[in-house]
């Protein structure tokens, strides 16, 4: 696979890798996503805008250069922007990948760091010398100008060229929360909402903080992703209470599953308003809301590549990667896409879940997953017995 | 001010520390909403927020680009999101006025920036939180402020005239394509005011025939109440909509 060469907004011909219920993986481009949803499907984005979250200063005790990347908050509210997590970086740039950036200085509670026009203290280290909670002291307004107008956002080193913040915000960014760009959405664009609802499926958002993706330190990486607020409207929760039995819902990002997950209840209805987003969704997550993700092009082993194996088992997704590799997909924040329904074979455990349940549910959503269960289950057995893997080969 | 939600409306206008502006900013905040505007120079912006206690005054400068997305980041910090942005800033291109024939391609340049790429820019920006606003039911709004230059071909008024010409065609798009957004896109055009870019259009104006601007700023809050009254109606078929 081959990194992107320069920030863009997805192209039309961009591709969109497809792994199907069945677990058949299939090539498409961009332009063809609105194709893949059908009428009476909700499709639900992240709507956050991306922060000028790079910060470039001095660490004041030493005089040494850092660059303080914002990583985390507890809370959406505009106005609760002094304290921050922070992942503290060396002397350097974007240029340099940040598997090779110098350390920091040793930083301490009390710490004063001086970054443009603003000073903050770092109040405590936390799990990793360099992650820090820090607080910055001005006013919440020249924070907000602070931020604006001297951040930056977060640089790629497999970027050619440095991005400006316009660079980083989807053409739905709304509230600016985001630490790095909630990049699945970048699949999306204006002309294509509107034809998605000319084919009567519906869109709708949430707001959820997407945290930093790596920071080049696998013990740091290893704490990702850090706990991230969200906001459901109540709007959204409206619209997937009404739609269940109707279509799917499609989810753009993991963000958006993270954050639906967090909020369902057992029945499957959805707890709107504001949440923190804890733990990581992987092969033991019974997901309860969403049945199909568009996310980016992950590596095995990153927490959204496992976020994926709830939706799949590793035999389709190790397809998934092949094909990928075999046609040269663009990884990362700029570069391809992949549409992955959740599996006929999640969805059959699912179904038992869903009985104990199934007076919430309209009947002909329980009659047609029971259909699905015994056709798919007797495919299964017959894949077992032949000792092939999985549903379908690769297309 | 508030919508159906009881909710403050949040307003952001450009060109905010003179004429049209601030007494659109005075106007809206007496009407209970929450206001951020936008001007150029520090000094003058500070000045009218020291004194107004619900309005966040920022620096920026709409003819620029690489001030667009720090003014929309200080939009969303002060308010939390957005309901209605008035694009009032404005340049008149070559000062004194002059024929087309003797207007420098940079003021021309300088008007079309002010006039239809900032408004342009702006509101690109700002989309996702005017799309956003939609969903939740608060009808979301922008107003381009326009002129009668931009319809009359008044000599001497060319780098104006067009360019607001643009930026009043730009908004009949717009609406057209938000409609299904439910995002509204509309012209104001406030007539002659007694107003700093008057006096520097027409020096000599007799200023007891121009209108107040405060008369203005009644009018143009008018139509965004009249907006958010719209809503009301509107809503309750949305519920329809969501609930057949």
């Amino acid at each position: 696979m081959s990194p992107v060469g320069v920030p863009t907004q997805r192209t039309a011909g961009s591709r969109l890798l497809v792994v199907d219920s069945d677990g058949a993986v299939t090539d498409h481009t961009r332009a063809e996503f609105p194709g893949l949803v059908r009428s009476g499907d909700l499709v639900i984005a992240n709507d956050a805008a991306t922060l000028p979250a790079s910060l470039s200063g001095f660490h004041v005790p030493t005089g040494a250069a850092v660059e303080v990347r914002l990583a985390g908050r507890d809370s959406l509210s505009p106005e609760r922007v002094s304290s921050f997590a922070a992942v503290v970086f060396g002397a350097g740039d974007f240029r340099t990948p940040t598997e090779h950036r110098p350390h920091p200085p040793v930083l301490q509670p009390g710490d004063a760091l001086q970054l443009g026009p603003l000073r903050a203290d770092v109040v405590r280290v936390l799990a990793h010398p360099r992650l820090i909670e820090m607080r910055f002291q001005q006013s919440v307004e020249a924070i907000w100008e602070g931020l604006a107008r001297y951040g930056r956002p977060i640089q790629y080193a497999h970027l050619s060229q440095p991005l400006e913040i316009g660079d980083t915000w989807t053409r739905i960014a709304s509230q600016p929360v985001a630490f790095e760009p909630p990049s699945a959405t970048f699949i999306l664009d204006w002309a294509m909402i509107q034809l998605l609802r000319s084919r009567r499926a519906r869109f709708a958002t949430l707001t959820h903080a997407a945290g930093i993706s790596s920071t080049g330190d696998s013990d740091l990486d290893r704490l990702l992703p850090f706990e991230e607020p969200y906001h459901i409207p109540s709007s959204t929760a409206a619209l997937i209470d009404t739609n269940r039995g109707r279509g799917r819902v499609i989810a753009v990002g993991t963000t958006v599953v993270r954050a639906l997950e967090h909020a369902a209840r057992p029945d499957g209805t959805i707890r709107s308003g504001n949440g923190i987003a804890t733990g990581r969704i992987g092969p033991l997550t019974q997901l309860r809301v969403v049945d199909a993700i568009v996310s980016g092009v992950h590596e095995r082993g990153t927490s959204h590549y496992e976020l994926l194996r709830a939706f799949q088992d590793d035999a389709a997704l190790a397809r998934m990667e092949s094909e990928a590799e075999a046609r040269s997909y663009r990884r990362h924040e700029f570069g391809d896409s992949v549409f992955v329904e959740r599996s006929s074979f999640t969805l059959i455990e699912a179904v038992e879940h869903d009985e104990r349940h199934r007076q919430i549910l309209p009947p002909p959503l329980v009659a047609g997953r029971l259909q699905g269960r015994s056709r798919l289950a007797g495919h299964r057995r017959a894949a077992a017995a032949t000792g092939r893997g999985g549903f379908g080969g690769v297309s | 001010m508030t919508n159906q939600h009881s909710q403050p409306l949040r307003v952001a206008i450009t060109g905010g520390t003179s004429g049209l502006g601030l007494a659109l900013v005075d106007e809206l905040l007496h009407r209970g909403a929450r206001v951020a505007f936008v001007a150029r120079h520090r000094e003058p912006v500070e000045r009218a927020a020291r004194i107004r206690a619900n309005a966040h005054g920022i620096v920026g400068d709409v003819s620029r680009k690489q001030d667009i997305h720090p003014i929309a980041i200080q939009v969303l910090g002060a308010l939390g999101g957005l309901d209605v942005l008035v694009n009032n800033a404005s340049s008149l291109g070559p000062i004194p006025l002059v024929p087309l024939g003797d207007t420098e391609c940079e003021d021309l340049e300088l008007a079309l920036a002010t006039n239809v790429l900032g408004p342009f820019r702006l509101t690109k920006a700002l989309l996702g939180s005017l799309a956003a606003s939609a969903r939740d039911g608060r009808h979301p709004l922008v107003v381009n402020v326009s002129s009668d230059a931009a319809v009359n071909g008044y000599p001497t008024w060319g780098a104006y005239g067009a360019s607001k010409a643009a930026l009043r065609h730009l908004s009949r798009i717009w609406d057209e394509e938000l409609s299904g957004e439910d995002i509204r896109v509309t012209s104001f055009d406030p007539g002659d005011m007694d107003t700093p870019l008057h006096a520097l259009a027409v020096p000599d104006a007799d200023r007891s025939t121009l209108k107040r601007p405060e008369a203005a700023a009644r009018e143009l809050a008018d139509v965004i109440e009249a907006r958010n009254q719209h809503a009301t109606t509107d809503d309750a078929r949305t519920v329809r909509e969501v609930f057949q």
